[in-house]
């Protein structure tokens, strides 16, 4: 079976106190090839613990995460990583950066030259290739940072709130090629984001979580992605489902927050 | 202290000058004049160009007043030493009250154009003498009783009176030209006015300073040029950080790497780190002796613990989202150190080797001046002795140019080789 499968995963962090936290308590998934998938949920409910664990950057404590039949148990360049910042190279040009995981593979200067041509003209960079990537704006970076994604051609890419550090006007923009890349590409995405706008428009598949033990509260198929594919993401956002379903899911969160809230009271 | 106020003067009227010039030119409208608040916004603080030109002018004003600098126009000299002819007269009493007037004529000269002591009429008469004197300017000169007085013509013959005014022993008078004083004995003690400029041993004149270097630098001092005593100061600060960062920048890479390397050596540098390296001379000398090998295994301590220390924060600092998207894109571990981690540390490293060259430079000047046949130290150590204090200054400016130029040199080629740092 190819596709991405979570089984069953569950992820308890002893603290040093004595102490320990369920950060993830039996998260099940099975991620389709080509999907485009989006999780939200309040602070602290275990997404990024998450989608480390299936980067393999953590292992969990129990259940496992199967990509393409093989159990996964570190990173590897099939599941390429996007995060939110300061993951590039500041001492590479743009060029070097995104021609990195080509470089690591060893493969020819040649081929990895036209990869990275055409990513810069993909993601909009021809302009600033041989820029350092400090001299770069926020946007641009990210630019930079999906691109060398990419450079790996990877099966999964795993964004940890790539566009959070992102202006509105400029994030706007950047929701928009992330869509255009997912419709180009084919790739499989997991996107985690705190933006509920962000998660409607950038998920066919939007996963809720909630906290404490984290685990999937809910799960919706939407429509907005496939149709803001080449289109207004502005246009997307008249779509008559489009308000009720922000507004529910708004609530969802509320309400989470507003229970860890008052727990935290009792507690106090 | 009278130095410091006429500096603290200069500085305030500067200050007050500047101002008052500044206003009058042009108003400027870049983006820090035109803040209202720079009282405590620190990135409108600027050094000041012409402060900085100024105060540099106003060290060698006030060097030059204070040595009769030739560089310098003469009103700008402190008054000098009394030089010249002075005289006094005296009056000598014995036991029965019989007196007598002699004459002290005296000729201050400097000690670089020495002068014949004046003619005086010889005064054989009565219990008093005339008497000639020859001494140069800064010195006290002590006139003999047995010169002042004729003894064999009374008994208990004694000075009573200077210039007409009485004193006895212990007494100091004022002449006008400098200062006697009547000693225990009944002999005189004269001072002539020092005037407030320096004495050449104390303080050469800026020119003598410069001729001394030009002299040096093209004859050498005892028998080693300055390039040479120059050259090895450098090649032994550049040898010991050399091999300090040789064996230090390994060993912090290791120690931001592996724990067991960390546990291992964390109390063995934290412990030598606040270990200054001139404290390290004395036990360094016994066991590699003084020479070179003493030098050069100081100097590779010096630098040692600053290059692991560096090194170490280096690998520490690089960001945990850069390490993990290397992996993610297939790096290997020795990809990611020679990808990731070492140009990810080279900023700290830098900023390491900085300091270390820094302590380096002045570690070597320190352990020169204990031992060494040939260095910078050794130089003003061996002019110390001799009391060539030109030379000992020349050598200080020299250090303190060439430690400076080091700093820059290093900040340069910084900016150079990583134009990414603090960036990141
Ligand atoms: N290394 C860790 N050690 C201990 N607790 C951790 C660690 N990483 C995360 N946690 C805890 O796990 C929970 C989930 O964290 P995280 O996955 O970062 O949440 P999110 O990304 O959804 O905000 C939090 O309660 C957090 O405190
Ligand atoms: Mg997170």
């Amino acid at each position: 079976m190819s596709g991405l499968k979570i089984d069953d995963v569950s992820m308890r962090f002893d603290l040093p106190d004595g102490g320990s936290v369920q950060a993830l308590k039996n998260v099940s998934l099975d991620i389709k090839e080509g999907e485009l998938m989006s999780v939200l949920g309040p602070s602290g409910c275990g997404k990024t613990t998450l989608l480390n664990i299936v980067a393999g950057f953590l292992a969990p404590t129990e259940g496992a995460v199967i990509l393409n039949n093989h159990r996964v148990t570190g990173p590897a360049p099939e599941r390429g990583m996007v995060f939110q910042k300061g993951a590039l190279f500041e001492w590479m040009s743009v060029r070097k950066n995104v021609s990195f995981g080509p470089d690591m593979k060893g493969m020819p200067k040649s081929e990895s030259n036209q990869i990275v041509e055409h990513l810069l003209d993909v993601v909009g960079l021809q302009d600033f290739k041989d820029k350092a990537v400090y001299e770069l704006s926020g946007g641009m970076q990210q630019r930079v940072a999906l691109a060398r994604c990419l450079a790996n051609d990877p099966d999964v890419i795993l964004m940890d709130e790539p566009l959070g550090a992102l202006d509105a006007l400029t994030r706007e923009k950047m929701q928009g090629l992330v869509l255009k890349l997912w419709k180009e590409t084919g790739k499989t995405i997991i996107l985690i984001t705190h933006s509920v706008e962000e998660a409607l428009l950038l998920g066919e598949r939007l996963i809720v979580m909630a906290p404490r033990p984290g685990r999937i509260h809910k799960e919706y198929r939407l429509p907005f992605a496939e149709m803001g594919v080449g289109q207004d993401l502005r246009e997307v956002k008249k779509q008559k489902d489009y308000g009720p379903t922000r507004e529910e899911i708004l609530t969802m969160i509320w309400n989470m927050e507003e229970e860890i809230m008052g727990r935290q009271e009792s507690a106090a | 202290m009278i130095i410091l106020l006429m500096y603290i003067a200069i500085f305030v009227a500067a200050m007050i000058g500047y101002k008052l010039i500044a206003a009058r030119m042009q108003p400027e409208h870049d983006f820090t004049s035109l803040k209202t608040v720079t009282f405590g916004d620190e990135s409108a603080v600027v050094s000041n160009r012409s402060a900085s030109i100024i105060s540099v002018v106003t060290i060698f004003l006030i060097w030059g007043s204070f040595t009769g600098s030739n560089l310098i126009p003469s009103f700008l000299h402190m008054p000098g030493p009394f030089v010249g002819e002075t005289s006094f007269d005296f009056e000598a009493t014995d036991s029965t009250g019989k007196t007598d007037d002699g004459t002290v004529s005296i000729v201050v000269h400097t000690v670089d154009d020495p002068k014949d002591a004046p003619e005086v009429e010889e005064d054989t008469t009565g219990i008093a003498d005339n008497v000639a004197v020859k001494m140069a300017a800064w010195r006290s000169a002590l006139i003999s009783s047995n010169d002042l007085l004729n003894k064999d013509l009374g008994t208990d013959v004694k000075v009573t009176s200077v210039n007409g005014e009485p004193v006895d022993a212990g007494d100091i008078v004022n002449i006008g030209t400098g200062t006697l004083r009547v000693t225990d004995k009944g002999s005189l003690s004269f001072e002539p006015n020092k005037g407030w400029q320096m004495e050449e041993i104390w303080l050469p004149a800026p020119e003598s300073v410069v001729s001394r270097l030009i002299e040096i630098s093209q004859e050498g001092y005892q028998n080693v040029t300055l390039a040479e005593n120059l050259g090895w100061s450098l090649y032994r600060v550049l040898l010991g950080f050399i091999l300090g960062s040789l064996v230090g920048i390994p060993l912090g890479y290791a120690m931001g790497l592996n724990s067991w390397f960390r546990g291992w050596f964390d109390p063995i540098v934290e412990f030598m780190r606040p270990v200054p390296p001139l404290a390290l001379i004395p036990l360094v000398i016994i066991w590699f002796g003084i020479w070179e090998t003493g030098k050069i295994s100081l100097l590779f301590l010096a630098a040692l613990w600053i290059m692991t220390i560096a090194a170490r924060a280096g690998v520490s600092g690089v960001g945990i989202s850069k390490v993990h998207a290397a992996y993610s894109l297939g790096a290997s571990k020795w990809q990611l150190l020679t990808k990731v981690i070492v140009p990810n540390s080279l900023p700290e490293i830098f900023t390491g080797a900085r300091v270390a060259m820094g302590v380096c430079w002045g570690t070597v000047v320190a352990a020169e001046l204990v031992a060494a046949e040939k260095g910078a130290g050794k130089m003003i150590i061996a002019a110390s002795k001799f009391q060539n204090t030109d030379i000992v200054l020349m050598g200080i400016i020299l250090i303190g140019i060439i430690g400076y130029s080091i700093d820059i040199l290093m900040r340069q080629a910084e900016n150079y080789l990583i134009p990414w740092k603090g960036k990141g």
